[in-house]
C-alpha cells in the first residue's frame, strides 16, 4: 500500500504539486478577500486567461519535445490585427476565422521546418517568428483597430450560464481553451503522435534510431502550437473586440512560466498538459488576488510567477536530476 | 547453391571513406540464417562503420548489399527495420522517461476506438519480456530500471517492432555483470534456435567462444577473414585482430624484468595508516622511483578510493601521507599536481577528456593549471609540447588541432596520459587506463607505463584485469572490501586471485 502511494506520487507528482499550489493560493485568496469565494471568480479565471491557456497548451507540447516557441505572443498580435483589419474592410467572419487558423498553422509549420531541416535552434527560429508576426501586425496597422462585426460581437458577448451555479456565466470563446485542453490530453496520451513527442523529448537520437517519425512530429508540433496561437488570437480579438500589434506582449514568457510551473521540464520528455492548466490557473489566481487587493501594483503578478517558476525548476532538478544519476 | 539461399545478409566490396580516412576498404560480410556471428577487430577497425551501413545510418561509397538474396539500398534505420534488420546499440538507445512497455512497442502500439490501448500494450509488453526471461512491471519508466533490463527492453523492441530476422548487438555485455551476461546468452541462443541471425560485437574474446558460431575479423578497415569458431584458436584470433603475434606479450615479461633494475631502494612517498572513514580502511603504501605498483581487486574494493586519496580529491580522516619525508597537510588536486602527483581517472568520458577541445588543448590542460592561469603558455610552445607527446605516445590523430571526440577510445586515453605526462609528474596514478580500448592499444599503454618507470617515475596501476596488473606491476597490492589485504612482490596469479576472493 505504501509502495503504491509512493509510486502514485512519483508518477503524478508533476500534476499534484501545481494542483496543490493552486488550491493553496486560491484558499489564501478566499480567506483574505471573501468576495473571491464566489464561483464566478473561479470561472473568471478561464474567461480572463483563455488565450494564455491556449498558447500554453501548444507550448507544452513544443517544450515536451525539448523545443520552445517564442512566437506565440506575436502570432496573437498578428491574428488580432489582421482579422480586425479584414473585418473593417468588410470580410465575412466565417472567412476571417479559418484564414487566421491557416496563417497560424503555416507560420508554425514553417518555423518547425526551419528548426528541423535547416537545423536552426528553436529559440532563434521562433524568435524570428515573433519578430516577423509582430512586425506584420504593425505593418497592417500602427494603431488599434476596433472590431464592429456583428458575428464577432454576438460570439463575444453571449454569456453561457453554468448549470447549478446561479448567476454564474462564461462566454462562448471561453470554451475554446478547455476544449483544446481535452484535445491535447487525447493527443499526448492516446495517440502515436503524442507518444512520439515524449520520446523525442526524452532522447531525440534514440527516437530516431527507434524508427519513429521524428522529423514529421517535430514540424507538426510547431504547427500545432501555431494552431493554438491562432485560436488564442481569435479568442483575444473576441474578448477585446479589437486588433493591435501591442496585444499579448510578453505572453510567450507567461506561457513558458505556466508550462514550467505545471511540472513540464524544459529539457523535454517530462510533464503534461493537465499540469499546464494548473500553471495557467495559478497565474490567473495571482492576478485575481491582486485585483481584489486593489492597492498593490499589478507587477507583483510577474514577481509571484517568477518565484513560482524558480521553485518549480528547483523541484524538478531535485527530482529528475537525482533520478537520472541513480 | 544452398549457401546463397542461406545467406540472409550478403555484403560485398563495401567501401566507405570519412574525411579522407578509409574506414572500410572492399569488405565482404555474410550472415547465415540462424547463426551467431561475432564481428571483431580493434577500435577503428571498421566494425561500427560496417554495422552503420548495414542498418542504414550511413551509405556505402561502393559495394552491394543483398538481403535474402535481394539487392537492396538501405536508406535509413526505418528502412533497415522494414527489411528485418534491427540494432541494439552499446549505449541503450531508448527513451528513459517512457515506460518499459512504451519503449518496446512505440510505433506499433495497439489502438482501440482511436485511443491507444494501454492495457493491451502493457499486457503485450509483459508477455514479450517474459519470453526473454524477464518478469517485471512494464509500466515503470525505463530510466529507473537496471541497465540489464534496459538492454533486454531494447532487444525486445528490436524483435517485436522490426520482427527482426537480423539482430545486431553492439557491445551488449559491456555494462552487464556475469549473471546478466549469462542470461543474455541464454536469450541469444533461444533466438538463434528460432532462426534469428545475430551479429555480436564484443571486446571480450571468451564471450565469443561461448556463444558465437562464426567470426569475422576486421583490421584497419579491411577484411582479414571469416572463420568457423571451432577452427580458430584464441591465439590465432588475437594474432589476426592485431596483426602481430603475441610474442609482444612475452616481450613484456622481459621489459618488466629489465625495468626492475631502475627501481630506487628508498621510497619517496609513504602512506602510513592512511584512511578515510566510509571509503577505505587504513593502509600502508610505499612508492619508490621507477616502481610500478598494481592495485588489484574487484570493482568497489577501494582501489579508486586509494587513488583519490593519493591525489587529494578526498581528504583522509586518519593517518599520514609523506612525500620526501614531508607530511602532506593540504589535500587538493591542484596542490597534488604541484607535488608531482597525477591521476588519470577511471571514466575518461566523464572525468577526463573534454571532447570538444582539440588534442593540443587537452594535453596542455593540466600543465597550464599547474602553472596558474596567468603564466599563459605561448601557442608555439603548446604545439611543441603537443606534437612531442603525439609522437612519443604514438597518438593516431591527423593533427594537434583535431577535436578529441573524433579520436578512438585508445587514442583518447593516450591524450589523457599525455596531459599528465606533460606536467612531468613523479607519480602517475592510472585508474583503469585500458578499459574499453582494444588489445593493441592496451599493450602499447602497458609498455609505455614500464618505460616511464625506467625514466624514474613511479606509477600506481589500477585495473580489473588481473593479467594486465601482473604484466605491468613490480609489486601488487590486493584490495578487498575497502581494505588492503595483501601485497605481493612476486607475481603469482593464483595467490593474488585467492587474496582477492578472500579464501
Amino acid at each position: 500500500m505504501k509502495h503504491q502511494i509512493s509510486r502514485f506520487l512519483i508518477k503524478n507528482g508533476g500534476v499534484l504539486l501545481p494542483f496543490a499550489v493552486f488550491l493553496m493560493i486560491y484558499f489564501i485568496g478566499g480567506k483574505l478577500y471573501p468576495a473571491m469565494q464566489k464561483p464566478q471568480v473561479f470561472f473568471n479565471l478561464f474567461i480572463n486567461d483563455s488565450s494564455l491557456l491556449l498558447v500554453a497548451i501548444g507550448m507544452t507540447l513544443v517544450i515536451l519535445t525539448g523545443g520552445i516557441d517564442l512566437s506565440v505572443g506575436g502570432v496573437i498580435a498578428l491574428v488580432t490585427t489582421a482579422s480586425a483589419a479584414m473585418l473593417r474592410d468588410g470580410a465575412s467572419a466565417y472567412i476571417v476565422m479559418p484564414l487566421m487558423i491557416v496563417i497560424g498553422v503555416s507560420l508554425g509549420a514553417l518555423m518547425g521546418w526551419i528548426i528541423q531541416d535547416l537545423k536552426v535552434q528553436p529559440f532563434i527560429a521562433t524568435l524570428m517568428g515573433l519578430f516577423f508576426a509582430r512586425g506584420m501586425a504593425y505593418i497592417i496597422s500602427l494603431t488599434s483597430v476596433p472590431i464592429k462585426n456583428e458575428v464577432y460581437k454576438t460570439i463575444a458577448l453571449t454569456p453561457i450560464y453554468i448549470p447549478f451555479f446561479p448567476n454564474t456565466y462564461i462566454y462562448i470563446p471561453t470554451l475554446v481553451g478547455p476544449i483544446m485542453l481535452l484535445v491535447a490530453i487525447y493527443i499526448s496520451y492516446f495517440t502515436r503522435f503524442g507518444r512520439t513527442i515524449y520520446a523525442i523529448g526524452s532522447n531525440e537520437q534514440s527516437a530516431m534510431l527507434m524508427g519513429l517519425p521524428v522529423r514529421r512530429t517535430k514540424i507538426l508540433v510547431y504547427a500545432f502550437s501555431g494552431f493554438c496561437s491562432a485560436l488564442a488570437g481569435i479568442v483575444f480579438s473576441l474578448s477585446l473586440l479589437a486588433g493591435y500589434g501591442q496585444f499579448a506582449t510578453g505572453m510567450e514568457l507567461d506561457a513558458i512560466a505556466a508550462v514550467v510551473i505545471g511540472g513540464t521540464a524544459l529539457t523535454g520528455g517530462i510533464g503534461n498538459v493537465i499540469g499546464t492548466l494548473f500553471g495557467v490557473l495559478i497565474h490567473g489566481t495571482i492576478v485575481s488576488v491582486l485585483q481584489f487587493n486593489g492597492t498593490l501594483s499589478s507587477w507583483w503578478t510577474r514577481i509571484g510567477v517568477g518565484i513560482l517558476t524558480l521553485l518549480a525548476i528547483g523541484v524538478q532538478s531535485a527530482f529528475y536530476v537525482r533520478k537520472k544519476r541513480s | 547453391m544452398s549457401e546463397t539461399v542461406n545467406k540472409i545478409v550478403n555484403m560485398e566490396g563495401i567501401c566507405k571513406t570519412f574525411l579522407s580516412v578509409q574506414a572500410l576498404d572492399q569488405v565482404d560480410f555474410s550472415l547465415l540464417k540462424g547463426e551467431i556471428h561475432a564481428l571483431v577487430g580493434e577500435n577503428g577497425a571498421g566494425k561500427s562503420t560496417l554495422i552503420k551501413i548495414l542498418t542504414g545510418v550511413e551509405q556505402p561509397d561502393a559495394g552491394t548489399i543483398m538481403i535474402n538474396g535481394q539487392k537492396e539500398v538501405i536508406r535509413s534505420p526505418q528502412h533497415a527495420q522494414a527489411l528485418g534488420i534491427s540494432t541494439v546499440y552499446q549505449e541503450v538507445n531508448l527513451c528513459p522517461h517512457l515506460s518499459v512497455a512504451e519503449n518496446i512497442l512505440i510505433g506499433r502500439e495497439p489502438h482501440k476506438f482511436g485511443f491507444l490501448d494501454r492495457k493491451a500494450m502493457n499486457a503485450r509488453a509483459k508477455e514479450i519480456m517474459r519470453g526473454l526471461g524477464v518478469d517485471m512491471d512494464v509500466t515503470q519508466p525505463l530510466g529507473i530500471c537496471s541497465v540489464a533490463v534496459q538492454q533486454m527492453a531494447a532487444i525486445a523492441r528490436a524483435l517485436e517492432i522490426a520482427n527482426a530476422k537480423v539482430l545486431v548487438l553492439d557491445e551488449p555485455t559491456s555494462s552487464l555483470d556475469a549473471n546478466e551476461t549469462a542470461e543474455l546468452f541464454t536469450v541469444m541462443r533461444r533466438l538463434k534456435a528460432e532462426g534469428v541471425s545475430i551479429i555480436f560485437i564484443t571486446h571480450f574474446l571468451n564471450q565469443i567462444y561461448e556463444v558465437a558460431d562464426r567470426i569475422t575479423v576486421l583490421r584497419n578497415g579491411k577484411l582479414v577473414g571469416t572463420y568457423d569458431i571451432k577452427s580458430l584458436s584464441r591465439l590465432e584470433l588475437i594474432t589476426k585482430m592485431i596483426g602481430r603475434s603475441l610474442l609482444e606479450y612475452d616481450e613484456m615479461v622481459n621489459i618488466k624484468k629489465e625495468s626492475r633494475k631502475f627501481i630506487k631502494s628508498e621510497p619517496w612517498l609513504k602512506a602510513e595508516q592512511l584512511s578515510r572513514a566510509g571509503s577505505v580502511e587504513p593502509f600502508d603504501l610505499d612508492l619508490r622511483e621507477g616502481e610500478v605498483v598494481g592495485l588489484a581487486g574487484l570493482l568497489g574494493s577501494g582501489r579508486t578510493e586509494i587513488a583519490q586519496l593519493l591525489f587529494g580529491i578526498d581528504n583522509p580522516t586518519s593517518g599520514t601521507l609523506r612525500i620526501d619525508d614531508v607530511k602532506v597537510e593540504d589535500f587538493a588536486p591542484l596542490k597534488s599536481i604541484g607535488r608531482g602527483v597525477a591521476l588519470c581517472p577511471e571514466d575518461r568520458k566523464e572525468a577526463g577528456i573534454i571532447g570538444d577541445l582539440t588534442v593540443r588543448e587537452n594535453i596542455i590542460l593540466a600543465m597550464q593549471a599547474g602553472l596558474g592561469w596567468f603564466k599563459f603558455l605561448k601557442k608555439q610552445e603548446q604545439y611543441e609540447i603537443a606534437d612531442k607527446y603525439i609522437k612519443l605516445l604514438n597518438i593516431a590523430t591527423p593533427s594537434a588541432d583535431q577535436q578529441v571526440k573524433n579520436l578512438s577510445g585508445g587514442n583518447q586515453q593516450k591524450v589523457i596520459l599525455a596531459r599528465w605526462l606533460a606536467t612531468n609528474p613523479r607519480l602517475l596514478i592510472l585508474d583503469e587506463p585500458t578499459r574499453g580500448i582494444d588489445v593493441g592499444a592496451k599493450a602499447e599503454i602497458q609498455k609505455l607505463v614500464l618505460s616511464l618507470a625506467e625514466e624514474g617515475k613511479s606509477c600506481v596501476f589500477i585495473s580489473s584485469e588481473l593479467e594486465e596488473v601482473l604484466r605491468t606491476s613490480h609489486r601488487v597490492a590486493v584490495m578487498r572490501e575497502r581494505k588492503m589485504v595483501a601485497e605481493f612482490t612476486d607475481e603469482s596469479g593464483d595467490q593474488i586471485m585467492q587474496a582477492i576472493a578472500g579464501s
